[in-house]
């Protein structure tokens, strides 16, 4: 009797294991990806310009998910055109994208950042003959949105926003900011810096533009996560947006189409002759001082973050679309060709500024639909 | 008073076979039905296990994998940058942050419960009770990504009050010392868990309460006890190992709670000396934080993260169960 009290015992403590472990896995599989549905508005694109070809199947997408609502509006106008393709583009994330584009899960991938090389190697065994290359395809600005009670206009020079992002400025009625802003009641409050808690895009562009522009103030390396100390943190863009709209004296850097309803956006004093504004042709006319700096047909950019160029908003992101230049899957080749024609083509980026977008610059984006015609 | 002494037993509900049935079902499967059902529950178990040890293989794999090339120490960086080369991360700061969290939960959460459970079992009349257990179950269908919305918009805006008032009358303590930030503290985070822990609390607690003899609080009622001495003197030591069952549970989702926490804190690698300070984070916070963008690097060491949640959470049910059964043997219940 003893005995088999003990083994009950035993078994007790094994299910109690286990069914922590389940309970443990349970949480973790919860969706983290659906909340960034900031955008909401529709694009409806002339379905008369949509070139469906020899297009359909199903087409499977993953990646980035700053440009999800990019891709979701491109999707409808195009399905609604295209019937016999389906587009499923699951914005789980630019890392989850790669990932899965290296391990030919999937027909294209979105990314907020380029290739790396190790990742283009990675490819090779996907594209038959091929490898990945990135082509520009969505533009976006990252507005550094603030709530300071009694401003309505800000504005800020980098040297500033990374002194006030690394805790180096505290309070909203600091000189430098007084000097940047001097027709502006600048109230004696704590200054709140939020930034993002997940590993992001927008934050790799928005330390990689403070790296450019002011490298003594802002001496991190940079890269998708959040690297300063101090500040507080919330999650997505719309975490960000959250947070800075409840909490006086907030700031935060998120991208535009989270900037609105109590929340008003920072102007940036880049050197040109008047401070520029984050707004979306301002953004285009950033993109267009870029460089291309990918070999072949990989057309990756490389902003010009200092850029002082007269209305270019310098903190700026541009997602890529990634695929293989040659040896691109036979049975999805046709429906990604048309998909992305489509996109790139002056319809498909015209549905961008409606939805808090930047369209591509005419020059790069010729070069892009170019590369895309000659997808094999 | 005798009572105390033997009733700690925590009761099964389930009625305990004898030893004749046992021997029955253990020897003499005769008939094929029996067999059949021997095989297949036995088969289950097996199968259990072997899913168990496969997963359990392949998280010390990858976790191995990431903590190779872990540049800083894994159990005492204070950083987590899966992206560097070479790459530096540690789990001090989630470990700190998971266990206070879950202490604060529990601080809060486990006296009211009992408190409800009693209160529902002992006190209301039975027309008032059952509806609030029932909305008291409720809470638990409520997914914690719910929990974690209503934490970010409502809460946290609604917790500057407290924190004025704990930093005026206990900012000395250092522990309670307020800065002024948004209240996205562990703070908050352990009164939110504390909140999604309570139906889990109760609803067993509850169960226990009800399975105390009659005979028990009779017999103390007819020594001229008052209701809060039958309490004292049969339920409580009764229901003692249940409530600590219940509590564990409790702790187990304190402990794993993912979105909930993702939503309310404001993490960063620092251990805060206030618990009123924005920061910290907690292993399956900074999991469901880090995924979507981690590379395959980035994603070995959230599991090795994991792993480590994985292992804390058993110790702590281990330590559980051992207190338990401790109680036990000592208990004339089970003689």
């Amino acid at each position: 009797m003893k005995l088999q009290r003990m083994n009950r015992r035993a078994l007790t403590l094994g299910a109690l294991a286990v069914s922590g472990a389940l309970a443990l896995t349970a949480c973790g599989s919860d969706d983290t990806g659906s909340k960034d549905n900031g955008g909401g508005k529709t694009a409806t694109a002339a379905a008369g310009s949509i070139k469906c070809d020899d297009a359909k199947g199903q087409l499977l997408a993953d990646g980035s998910s700053a440009q999800k609502n990019a891709i979701d509006a491109w999707v409808k106008a195009f399905t609604q055109a295209c019937s016999g393709v389906q587009i499923n583009y699951k914005g789980g994330g630019s890392g989850a994208g790669v990932t899965a584009f290296t391990q030919g899960q999937v027909a294209f991938a979105g990314s907020d950042s380029a290739l790396k090389p190790e990742e283009v190697t990675a490819s090779k065994k996907v594209c038959n003959g091929g490898t990945g290359i990135d082509l520009p395809m969505v533009g976006g600005p990252i507005a550094v949105g603030f709530n300071v009670p009694g401003v309505e206009k800000l504005v800020l020079d980098a040297p500033t926003l990374a002194k006030i992002f690394d805790s180096k400025i505290s309070k909203w009625n600091d000189e430098a900011i007084k000097k940047l802003n001097p027709d502006a009641k600048l109230p004696d409050l704590k200054i709140q810096a939020f930034h993002r808690s997940d590993e992001s895009g927008t934050t790799d562009n928005f330390t990689k533009y403070l790296i450019a522009a002011t490298p003594d103030n802002w001496k991190y390396s940079g890269g998708k996560a959040w690297q300063a100390k101090g500040g507080q943190s919330a999650p997505q863009s719309s975490g960000v947006a959250q947070q800075v709209k409840q909490t006086s004296g907030a700031i935060g850097y998120m991208e535009l189409s989270y900037a609105k309803d109590g929340i008003k956006a920072a102007a940036i004093d880049t050197g040109a002759s008047a401070p520029v504004e984050a707004t979306i042709e301002n953004t285009t006319k950033a993109i267009a001082d870029a460089k291309v700096v990918g070999t072949g047909s990989d057309l990756s950019l490389e902003l010009n973050r200092a850029t002082k160029a007269e209305g270019a908003y310098p903190i700026t992101l541009v997602t890529y679309e990634i695929v293989c230049d040659k040896g691109n899957k036979a049975d999805t080749l046709p429906a990604t060709k048309a998909f992305l024609r489509y996109i790139a083509s002056e319809d498909g980026q015209k549905v961008l500024s409606g939805i808090d977008y930047a369209p591509i610059p005419t020059e790069i984006i010729a070069k892009v639909r170019t590369t895309i015609d000659a997808l094999s | 008073m005798d009572i105390s002494t033997q009733s700690t037993d925590a009761p099964p509900p389930s009625p305990q076979p004898s030893v004749t049935e046992q021997k029955r079902s253990s020897h003499g499967a005769t008939r094929p039905g029996d067999r059949i059902f021997l095989g297949l529950s036995r088969g289950s178990g097996i199968f259990l296990l072997v899913i168990m040890a496969a997963i359990a293989v392949f998280l010390t794999y990858r976790a191995s994998l990431a903590i190779s090339k872990d540049h800083g120490n894994f159990l005492t960086t204070f950083e987590w940058n899966t992206n560097l080369v070479p790459p530096t991360f540690g789990i001090a700061v989630l470990a700190f942050g998971t266990v206070i969290s879950s202490i604060i939960a529990m601080v809060l959460a486990v006296p009211i419960a009992v408190a409800i459970a009693l209160f529902i079992t002992h006190y209301a009349p039975r027309r008032f009770g059952g509806p609030v257990a029932y909305v008291i179950d409720l809470l638990a269908a409520v997914p914690s990504i719910v929990y974690g919305l209503w934490g970010a918009l409502i809460l946290v805006p609604h917790m500057t009050g407290l924190y004025g008032w704990l930093d005026t009358y206990l900012g000395w303590t250092g522990i309670f010392s307020w800065q002024g930030g948004a209240p996205r503290s562990m703070l908050t985070v352990g009164i939110l868990l504390a909140i999604m822990i309570l139906p889990i609390i109760t609803n067993v607690s509850r169960e226990v309460f009800r399975q105390v003899p009659q005979m028990h609080e009779e017999a103390a009622l007819a020594l001229g006890a008052t209701r809060w001495e039958v309490i004292r003197m049969s339920v409580l030591p009764f229901g003692r190992s249940g409530v600590i069952s219940a509590s564990m549970l409790g702790l187990g989702r304190a402990l794993g709670e993912t979105m909930a926490v993702a939503t309310v804190l404001s993490p960063d690698f620092l251990i805060h000396g206030s618990l009123l300070d924005p920061g910290g984070g907690t292993f399956a916070q900074n999991i469901a934080s880090k995924f979507g963008e981690a590379t395959e690097q980035g994603r070995d060491a959230l599991i090795a993260s994991g792993l480590v949640l994985f292992v804390i959470t058993l110790l702590v049910n281990g330590a559980a169960r051992a207190i338990i059964a401790r109680r036990k043997e000592y208990s004339g219940a089970n003689a």
